[in-house]
């Protein structure tokens, strides 16, 4: 009795590390936001790519602080986030070259249905920034050197203010994480409007401002340099940069909708020379 | 407690439906859990054999180390072994990081200091009479040492599903090394990690009974082995 169960223990083993041993295909490992997979936008965005190219795309989803760092360590064939800046610090050190636009959306501010601070209806960011600041609501940061995080910084900064105090909370998280937490503390928080929408059926945080030219969002796609990192695997990439910035990829992005509301905005090409 | 009816109802849904997202999940943390433990079970057990049967200078000191590494951070196994797998890292070369191998190398690192101390305490407490008999109606090495195992097997069993546990149940390692990527190196662990973080709480409670499940199931099947021969 013992002897058979071990058997069919071994046998069970077996079978397990066998049908899922993965047959050897190449890769293309993509360093990305939290946002663009929190979103749900890349689960639809990367299947007809892997089954045009016959490629595996391991997507490992960081925030953009962590995704660049990850380029430059060569540990990602290319690294695809939001922070303008950043991103072009990086192509001119040489890190990543062919660097494109993909898309956009803009940041909002989120904040409990009591408001109260009261910033309903501000238009300036750095304004809503001052007024939550001087309040003393709570208020989540992401802290994680994210995309999100450094835009967060930079409005800190354009409203002459260094945040800092009981009611600034770092979550050190993804962005769901952090307006799940924001929701949990009734605080207010800046987030991208994709994610806010993807996780707007289960929070009571709404959007209290928006729209300032401050909070646009811009979305890169840059291949690592094979001329740096000799080892990455370049030509995917590229080929994953046609297909994002192509009529395919692009009419993707500009379909992709939760709660009957756009994420993304597609930038590589204009939306009214899209093909239905 | 809706909560808890609707991960219920979830769990169940998902389990009878075999959810292809979570029967991935599963087999990926089932093969992962199982090649570590695998690995680490064949260092560990001659070692361990090594280390209370022979007599060496550095014997103490190296027990004390071994005591204290069961405590092992898997954050620590995480970093360390990431800096040694990145591209940038000694290791770099070999393509780990961010693949099954990777995470395995992390988790036989966590696990070895588990199994050598559990082995070597059950060796330890094995009755020095009968090793003494068999030595001296002559027998060699190998038979000394198939008889040690023999002796020792139930304390070695429970330690290898003292191991296997851990590493089915951790979560710093896979998350560090694996990068929770969908399909390839998602665990159950990174899984209700990430779920909880989308605010799918049901989905990720839902895994959590799996895994609960799948531990208890496994101790089941072990004690079965047995016979529960070590209890009576």
């Amino acid at each position: 009795m013992r002897k058979r169960i071990l058997v069919l223990l071994s046998v069970l083993i077996l079978l397990i590390s066998v049908s899922t041993a993965a047959v050897a295909q190449e890769k293309l490992v993509m360093a990305t936001t939290t946002s663009t997979e929190n979103s749900g936008l890349l689960d639809e965005l990367v299947p007809p790519f892997e089954e045009k190219f016959d490629v595996r795309v391991d997507v490992v989803a960081v925030g953009t602080g962590a995704a660049i760092e990850l380029g430059e360590n060569g540990d990602a064939d290319i690294i695809f986030v939001h922070a303008r800046e950043a991103e072009d610090e990086f192509v001119e050190a040489g890190y990543g070259v062919n660097r494109r636009d993909v898309m956009y959306n803009d940041f909002v501010v989120l904040g409990p249905p009591s408001d109260p601070a009261d910033i309903e209806g501000m238009e300036s960011a750095a304004d809503v920034f001052h007024t939550i600041a001087d309040s003393g609501a709570e208020f989540v940061s992401r802290g994680d050197d994210s995309g999100t995080h450094k835009k967060e910084l930079s409005l800190w900064d354009m409203a002459d203010l260094n945040p800092d105090g009981s009611w600034y909370l770092e979550s050190g998280q993804g962005m769901g994480a952090s307006i799940n937490m924001a929701d949990e503390r009734e605080a207010y928080i800046l987030a991208d409007r994709g994610t806010y929408l993807a996780y707007s059926g289960e929070i009571d945080l709404e959007i209290l401002s928006s729209g300032d030219s401050a909070l646009f969002n811009p979305y890169g796609i840059i291949p690592i340099n094979p001329a740096y990192h000799t080892h990455v695997n370049y030509q995917m990439a590229m080929a994953f940069v046609g297909y994002v910035t192509s009529q395919q990829g692009q009419g993707i992005i500009n379909s992709y909708s939760r709660q009957g509301e756009q994420l993304f905005f597609p930038s590589a090409i204009e939306a009214d020379e899209l093909e239905e | 407690m809706n909560y808890y009816m609707d991960a219920f109802g979830e769990a169940w849904n998902l389990i009878i439906t075999m959810d292809q997202e979570l029967l991935k999940v599963v087999s990926t943390s089932l093969r992962l859990s199982t090649s570590s433990t695998i690995i680490a079970s064949l260092i560990s057990i001659p070692a361990a054999v090594i280390i209370s049967r022979t007599e060496f200078a550095a014997k103490k000191v190296f027990n004390v180390i071994l005591n204290a590494l069961l405590s092992l951070p898997t954050v620590v196994v995480g970093i360390t072994v990431y800096s040694l797998i990145s591209r940038r890292g000694v290791l770099g070369e070999y393509d780990m990081l961010f693949t099954l191998p990777g995470i395995i190398a992390g988790q036989v690192i966590l696990i070895i200091p588990l199994l050598t101390a559990l082995v070597r305490n059950t060796i330890f407490s094995i009755d020095e009479k009968m090793y003494k008999t068999a030595k001296s109606m002559g027998a060699n090495k190998k038979q000394q040492f198939k008889l040690l195992l023999m002796e020792a097997r139930y304390g070695i069993i429970g330690a290898v599903i003292a191991g296997f546990g851990r590493v089915l149940g951790e979560i710093g390692i896979s998350m560090m090394l694996g990068g929770n990527i969908k399909g390839v190196t998602r665990t159950i662990t990174t899984a209700m990690a990430l779920e909880t973080n989308k605010g799918r709480f049901a989905f990720a409670l839902a895994l959590g009974f799996i895994l609960l499940i799948l531990s208890f199931s496994i101790n089941f099947i072990v004690y079965f082995l047995q016979e529960g021969e070590q209890y009576e």
